[in-house]
């Protein structure tokens, strides 16, 4: 299937530098705001990934949960979402887009439905942080279907026979969470420790493109350089948060941050 | 859907962790499936051990303070003049309510794995402080995450907690009730899952708490039935428990052993908490009907929007207010075995009055919404049927709202 995420990290690797994925709460701190942000940091950026807001998130840390809580009470609703995709993808057609978010809201809204939409509105991939595998078989197999990526998510605490069992079933991208952490913790870990846990994963299967995110921030990033990908959320809700506090504009001190973070892996 | 007979509740769930194929599961991360996984093992294989069991039940009868009494209400009974009314005052318990079983459970558990640290919720402040007496019996170091509004309305099981030597960390996000106090638990145990356990307050949560809480509070209806059959020979022909339910598991405790018994003898009535009676907020999604929906990490009715955000609560019970309900409720009003209903705060107030001037029992908001619902329905009862009410919690802890609500002489 052809999905513009493959061509993005293709493109990385010709560059001879990881991907850089952003992660943004949709809604965040409007709707209009936060598909601003996407279109001023999108030439930076090689794939997009967007928050699907959630109330009750047990993975994210206080940053995110944050910029959640702040698009949800803006009233952020699932098809906003879908619209903001949408009105980025008249902007840029070929930017990757990957919506994150919690599998409850995908249930309301039906599977076959929210795929529909998806579809339609022009998203390349998901990450349902609470639909492990082997939970999450079904519903990857209809993102396949719809040449949707369903990104699976590998966690230092996955065992070693679970870790094949999962890649095998894993579509072109996977996503390595580099440490025991909610999102935005401080990384703990060495990166030495990271990168090998990250080799493990590329020495079952070295095609596909594995992401590390979790702690990942300007002063760490450059050091997981040698990533198919690198994810950075947390640091980029923190920035939004700090400039509505200092009533400065989050558009230009996010595209500030994301130039630096990208500047930090060319 | 169908209830098997001759299999315990807490095992009918499918591989995957669903009940009736639906409610439960393990909605978690990638981070939470290993220590899932292995505290699965464990439990698996020590509910099987005889000599985990002997420890138990040892823990259960010289510190919990094992059978807790089985007492008729005299004048209750005479004064309502249907059913006869009974209680199991479960707030005999060490700790002053049921959850001390789930918390010398998980603590037994966790001495066992290894772990020197244990983190758990609370709502209305009783898991916590059971956690954290446990804990300390155990010398477990302890961590308790309250919501900040929370803390504020049961301030007596707050010092408990402290006096006992837990960390009482406030939650500030959303609702700072206890649907956020066990979002941040988990969370805690997202990022420490190697070194920390935890323990969930109800029989909430990814399936293994579920099953691990039901099996715990189980030693209710355990020591009921014996209890019944000394005083009447036999299970009682017209047997009707009632219970509060919040996340469900003094209800899910006080019923087990009776499962398989038809219901026209052996009724379950479960009580959930319907919020002032002027708000339109409630914590009864088994009542009103709410959406099944993911929260905590298992598949159960819960109130939320369409989009599927859960909704906030209000109800005078803190330890009720809670959105969602255990699968294991939702399983058995699915196939029902189990009826629900709800009570209003004023209801429960009111129960509470009626009580505690006919009665030297003082129980807490919580189980004040079962006898609510008892009273009423003893009223058309026939003498020989037996209403036993399950008085899972002690009213000191909510000295506060009674004295606010009610007045001076009621505190």
């Amino acid at each position: 299937m052809f999905n513009p995420i493959s061509f993005a990290f293709k493109k990385a690797k010709s560059e001879n530098r990881p991907a850089l994925l952003t992660y943004t709460v949709a809604g965040d701190s409007s709707k209009k705001q936060s598909l601003e942000i996407l279109k001023s940091i999108s030439k930076k950026v090689d794939i997009l990934e967007i928050g699907v807001p959630h109330n009750t998130p047990v993975a994210d840390g206080s940053q995110i949960q944050t910029s959640s809580y702040r698009a949800i009470k803006n009233g952020i609703k699932v098809n906003d979402i879908f619209k903001i995709v949408k009105d980025f993808k008249k902007f840029d057609k070929n930017k990757p887009i990957i919506l994150m978010g919690y599998y409850n809201m995908i249930f309301q809204y039906g599977e076959n439905e929210f795929l529909k939409k998806c579809k339609i509105s022009g998203v390349n991939g998901l990450i349902v942080v609470d639909l492990p595998w082997p939970e999450n078989k079904k519903f990857a197999t209809k993102c396949k279907k719809k040449s949707i990526f369903f990104i699976q998510l590998l966690s230092p605490t996955t065992s070693k026979s679970r870790l094949k069992k999962i890649i095998n079933d894993s579509h072109e991208m996977i996503y390595f969470i580099s440490m025991l952490s909610t999102t935005g913790g401080k990384l703990k870990v060495s990166s030495q420790e990271i990168m090998s846990n990250y080799d493990k994963i590329k020495k079952v299967n070295s095609k596909k493109n594995v992401v590390i995110g979790f702690g990942i921030t300007e002063k760490t990033i450059k050091s997981l350089k040698k990533a198919d990908g690198l994810v950075v959320g947390s640091a980029i809700c923190k920035e939004i948060t700090n400039s509505i506090k200092k009533s400065q504009n989050p558009v230009t001190n996010v595209y500030n941050v994301v130039n630096r973070l990208k500047n930090k892996i060319k | 859907m169908k209830l098997k007979k001759g299999i315990p509740v807490i095992d009918q769930g499918n591989k995957l962790g669903f009940w009736g194929g639906k409610f439960g599961g393990n909605f978690v991360p990638e981070t939470l499936k290993k220590p899932i996984e292995d505290l699965e093992i464990l439990f698996n294989k020590l509910k099987k051990d005889n000599k985990f069991i002997n420890e138990r039940d040892k823990y259960f009868k010289n510190w919990v303070g094992s059978p807790t009494r089985f007492i008729k209400l005299e004048n209750l009974t005479k004064h309502v003049g249907g059913a006869q009314i009974w209680s199991k005052v479960v707030s005999d318990a060490n700790g002053g309510a049921h959850k001390i079983y789930n918390a010398t459970v998980h603590c037994l558990l966790a001495k066992r794995s290894g772990k020197k640290i244990i983190c758990g919720d609370t709502g209305a402040g009783y898991a916590g402080k059971m956690l954290s007496m446990a804990a300390k019996k155990f010398g477990l170091k302890c961590k308790i995450f309250m919501g900040a509004k929370d803390i504020q309305r049961q301030q007596p099981n707050v010092k408990a907690m402290k006096k006992n030597g837990a960390e009482v960390i406030p939650v500030y996000s959303g609702s700072q009730t206890l649907v956020d106090a066990v979002s941040e638990c988990m969370r805690y145990w997202v990022a420490n899952c190697d070194k920390v356990a935890m323990c969930v307050g109800s029989t909430v949560g990814p399936a293994i708490f579920v099953r691990i809480c039901g099996w715990s509070t189980s030693q209710i209806s355990r020591e009921l039935k014996i209890q019944l059959i000394n005083e009447f020979g036999s299970v009682p022909k017209k047997l009707k428990l009632y219970n509060c339910v919040g996340g469900g598991s003094s209800s899910f405790g006080f019923w087990n052993e009776f499962m398989d018994y038809d219901k026209k003898q052996c009724e379950f009535i479960g009580v959930e908490a319907g919020g002032p009676a002027k708000s339109k907020k409630h914590a009864a999604p088994l009542t009103y009907g709410s959406k099944i929906g993911i929260l905590h990490g298992a598949a159960q009715y819960v109130n939320q929007n369409t989009d599927g955000q859960i909704e906030e609560t209000e109800s005078i019970s803190a330890g009720l207010d809670y959105p969602g309900v255990s699968p294991l409720h939702c399983f058995l009003k699915d196939t029902k075995r189990a009826r629900y209903t709800a009570a209003s705060d004023e209801e429960a107030l009111n129960a509470y009055k009626l009580v505690t001037k006919f009665e030297k029992l003082r129980p807490s908001l919580e189980p004040s919404h079962a006898f609510s619902v008892a009273i009423a329905d003893s009223k058309k009862l026939s003498k020989d049927t037996i209403v036993v009410v399950n008085s899972c919690g002690d009213a000191y802890k909510d000295r506060g709202i009674l004295e606010k609500r009610l007045g001076k002489k009621y505190v």
